[in-house]
């Protein structure tokens, strides 16, 4: 039997897509401004080498990246709150949000099974154990930015959030260091994406999810 | 659970089915269309619009509007932290505007315009060295990203004003402050000039401050990025208008408060 079913409601597409490039803007603004003092690096590797900067034409531009990072946070806040809060008020969450700790046993097996290195996959409902950790995951991730940012942004004013963070430099390290999760989190989402095929993405834009079922 | 009502399905004959989606799809994907478009365009117009010193203009309304809520926010006992003497740590000399290197410090004076009805005065580092001492060991934010913890000693702006400014007259929002060759110069609103963490320094690390630091009177500004914190500070005048900022017109956020 062939139905179409609802999968993603319209607000949380609308946050999902308004929040895609806000994140990207908010990325972008961030290197222009991380820059001016690029000291982060593991070993040799370094964030970024200066080819990388001037491939992107990033030098010399900490002005424009901080005005147009003060200007899109309150979007990218905003925007977050009300996803969250929806979500929260929806009841959608519960689709979400990993119930047991044997979601992180399931991810595992899922992960398996996208490598190919197992067939079977473990029960799920709307999402699955692996999509439910990442997904609560980069909204978790996506506070810490903000509480961090605004730990070195006004780390006088907000000197005991500062604190909480860590301090001024451990602020502005985990600042970064987040953001190197999105853009991470950013390619695996895509090639699921692409591996999940036409009806899951139409169902991001659309909502509605062709499913055919045998009864 | 209310899933099922959140998440509704449609049974229809596969002909029909497929029509649906396809309306659907062709519907959704035509607003999302204009809604990248729209967005895009916005874009567009938030970093093509007139510049208002070096920052098109609709982003200088937002950088200004995140300063007054910033300076709404901003309270006296809202501290920089302060740390012990073992962690100060090396300050570079970044940037040398406005420190002529010919300059003969001994023939430093300080001007304070500090009302249109009162004269103007020229004092000595004496006459701010007989102002109560400050020493503070506090981090130095620079707008670039990095930070160091310092030392520092001087008298209290507040404490200036108090003594130097005259007596019965309103106190006016703002204070400009420039070099004696006036290569650099910062505005500042007058309650962060009044934060009591707020020094005109004359001692860095327990020395006289070396001119590469701004010899012989630096602003230390711990609630401002150091691009506030002018180094050999030859005039201070106090202003009802907001006065001009070096770094504000290369399209820097005017308040750059911490």
């Amino acid at each position: 039997m062939l139905k179409i079913k609802l999968k993603h409601l319209l607000a949380v597409r609308w946050f999902h897509w308004i929040n895609f490039p806000l994140l990207f803007l908010m990325i972008w603004s961030g290197l222009l401004i991380y820059w001016a003092f690029p000291v982060y690096h593991i070993g040799p590797l370094h964030f970024f080498p200066k080819t990388v900067f001037n491939a992107l034409h990033v030098p010399f531009r900490l002005a424009e990246g901080m005005a147009l990072h003060f200007f899109f946070m309150w979007l990218f806040v905003i925007n977050g709150i009300l996803y969250i809060g929806y979500t929260l008020i929806s009841g959608e969450w519960r689709l979400l949000v990993p119930r047991s700790w044997s979601a992180f046993r399931d991810a595992w097996e899922v992960i398996l099974h996208d490598l190919h290195l197992r067939s079977q996959l473990p029960h799920q409902e709307k999402y699955n154990a692996a999509q439910q950790i990442a997904y609560t995951g980069i909204v978790l991730m996506g506070i810490a930015s903000v509480l961090t940012g605004f730990a070195i942004y006004k780390p006088v004013q907000l000197n005991w959030l500062t604190a909480l963070m860590g301090g001024y430099p451990m602020a502005r390290l985990i600042h970064f260091v987040l953001t190197l999760g999105y853009v991470v989190f950013f390619i695996v989402h895509v090639v699921q994406v692409a591996l999940a095929g036409w009806n899951n993405f139409r169902s991001m834009v659309t909502g509605w999810e062709l499913i055919s079922e045998n009864e | 659970m209310n899933n099922t009502r959140r998440h509704p399905e449609i049974v229809l004959p596969e002909a029909d089915l497929q029509r649906e989606i396809r309306a659907r799809t062709r519907r959704d994907f035509l607003i999302g269309g204009l809604a990248a478009a729209a967005g895009f365009g916005a874009y567009e117009w938030i970093t093509n619009a007139r510049q208002v010193d070096g920052v098109p203009w609709p982003q200088r309304r937002i950088l200004d509007f995140n300063g007054r809520l910033a300076r709404g926010y901003l309270r006296d006992s809202h501290l920089m932290p302060t740390y012990t003497a073992d962690r100060v740590q090396y300050l570079k000399p970044n940037g040398n505007d406005g420190l002529d290197a010919d300059f003969d410090v001994s023939q430093w004076r300080l001007h304070v315009a500090a009302a249109e009805s009162a004269p103007d005065l020229e004092l000595r580092l004496s006459d701010i060295k007989a102002l109560p001492r400050v020493e503070m060991i506090t981090r130095f934010c620079c707008i670039e990203g990095w930070s160091v913890i310092t030392s520092w000693a001087g008298a209290r702006f507040s404490d200036f004003t108090e003594k130097y400014f005259p007596p019965g007259q309103s106190l006016p929002p703002y204070v400009y402050m420039a070099t004696p060759d006036e290569g650099y110069y910062v505005g500042l609103d007058m309650k962060s000039a009044f934060h009591p963490q707020t020094l005109l320094a004359y001692e860095h690390n327990g020395k006289p401050l070396e001119p590469e630091h701004g010899a012989p009177l630096r602003l230390v500004i711990p609630v401002k990025y150091g691009i506030k914190n002018i180094k050999r500070i030859g005039t201070i005048q106090y202003t009802t208008k907001r006065p001009a900022d070096y770094w504000a017109e290369e399209g820097y956020d005017w308040f750059a408060g911490l």
